[in-house]
């Protein structure tokens, strides 16, 4: 059982990262990836609604689309749920905690439509994970996302300053560097069977 | 298919109830004056107004800790609409632009080595104390250009920075991001400027720059309005004074004094 967890969350992390190994949420990984700070900001927000999301979708999944034989429902299901926890946990951190609230920003309605979480909340289901299984492997999920974030954004702000060919400036640049850091994640492959 | 049909039907009805509900328990009350004050502001979140970017500023005119003219980005007809927001009377401000004090082009200023290092000037000024013989000149890197978030700045031909002052708000972001210094706001009226920050004595900047001020002070005899002052070796015009005749720039040994404006 611990042995099983210990391999969930290292597999996430980094052999199975999800956005170097499996190519999902991709777009926050371009897009605010430009500051350290920006993208630690990104990565904590993501933490939060993932772990929150998958474990809220897993009930979902067991107690209703599996009781009453809806599986082929789950996609909009799901993404029905992330959107409207998204929404709740907005309004709640705006009015309990302001200061928390400016921190995420513009990143919380952002994580609606990060493909990372619905991809974590499936992929759980079609493991066939344990509640606590589901827990732990979207805390890792989103640790990956946060690590592979802050890697990224590291990289890009010496990026910023170093003398880049003209034709190669901006999203190009990026998209060669986060090939080049998928491929150093690659290294990781056969740590876990 | 009714199953389908009934179950999501109903969780979503649950969903929306329950957001609707949050919404009223949970509703932050927002100042409209905040709101519509962050709506006329230019929205650079330059941070020349000293506040995290246009929404602090926003807030702290909303609230009356700062006034409106102190958005150094604003136009005339900006701060005119705050204070028709606000219902309060603004006194007009003079524009201010940004001119670089040096004209220390590598032409004209010598060199101590070859830099290739990282192309900025806060990387190279740490290097020796930069790569040009002159403690004070521009080093051309544009650290001032990418700091503009108005794109008001270039480096023009010469390798120095060029500012278009139409497009240029006197935010003051290109200066606190210049190692040297050597940037300054200026109000538009100013005739003519002294474009040199050497704080050397003659002799120390004849053997470096070509145009830099020796600090001979015959402007400052020359001068008919007693507008211009020399401290530390640097010549500074007064603005309220000057009368913009230029005899300063015509009796100037170097022919270093400039019109300010190049419209």
């Amino acid at each position: 059982m611990f042995q099983k967890m210990i391999v969930i969350i290292i597999s996430t992390i980094l052999v199975n990262n999800f956005v170097l190994a499996k190519f999902l949420g991709i777009c926050p990984f371009l897009g605010v990836s430009r500051k350290t700070e920006t993208a630690l900001g990104m990565g904590m927000a993501v933490i939060f609604v993932m772990t929150l999301a998958t474990a809220i979708t897993w009930l979902l999944q067991v107690f209703i689309l599996n009781r009453f034989h809806i599986e082929y429902m789950q996609t909009i299901a799901f993404i029905l749920v992330i959107a409207a926890l998204v929404q709740l946990v907005e309004m709640v951190i705006q009015k309990t905690s302001p200061l928390l609230y400016q921190a995420l920003g513009i990143y919380l309605p952002l994580i609606t439509t990060n493909c990372a979480v619905l991809g974590v909340a499936v992929l759980t289901i079609q493991n066939e994970y344990t509640f606590i299984e589901t827990l732990v492997y979207s805390v890792g999920a989103s640790i990956g996302f946060t690590l592979a974030l802050i890697l990224f954004a590291g990289i890009r702000e010496r990026l910023s300053l170093a003398d880049i060919p003209e034709s190669l400036e901006g999203t190009a640049i990026a998209l060669v560097t986060a090939g080049l850091l998928s491929l150093a994640f690659l290294g990781f492959a056969g740590l876990v069977k | 298919m009714l199953a389908a049909v009934i179950s999501l039907g109903g969780l979503a009805f649950i969903l929306a109830l329950g957001l609707g509900v949050a919404s009223k328990i949970f509703a932050v009350e927002t100042d409209p004056t905040v709101e519509a004050i962050a709506e006329v502001l230019p929205g650079a979140n330059c941070g020349g107004c000293g506040y995290a970017g246009c929404a602090g500023f926003a807030e702290a005119v909303a609230s009356g800790q700062t006034a409106p003219t102190e958005c150094k980005a604003a136009g005339s007809d900006i701060v005119a609409q705050m204070a028709q927001i606000l219902g309060v009377k603004i006194e007009e401000t003079e524009k201010k632009v940004v001119k670089i004090f040096c004209q220390g082009s590598s032409d004209n200023c010598k060199s101590k080595f070859l830099y290739e290092g990282v192309f900025d000037c806060r990387a190279a000024v740490l290097l020796g104390g930069g790569y040009k013989a002159c403690p004070y000149s521009c080093l051309g890197y544009g650290s001032c250009v990418k700091a503009c978030p108005f794109g008001a700045i270039e480096i023009g031909p010469k390798g120095l920075p060029i500012v278009d002052e139409q497009k240029c708000t006197g935010c003051g972001s290109c200066i606190r991001q210049c190692p040297r210094g050597i940037l300054r706001l200026l109000p538009i009226s100013q005739k003519y400027y002294i474009p040199c920050s050497s704080k050397d004595k003659g002799k120390a900047v004849r053997q470096v720059c070509q145009t830099g001020c020796l600090a001979c002070k015959l402007c400052l005899k020359k001068c008919p309005n007693q507008a211009i002052t020399i401290e530390n070796n640097q010549p500074r015009i007064d603005a309220q004074k000057c009368s913009g005749c230029g005899v300063c720039a015509e009796k100037c040994p170097k022919k270093i004094i400039q019109l300010a404006s190049n419209g």
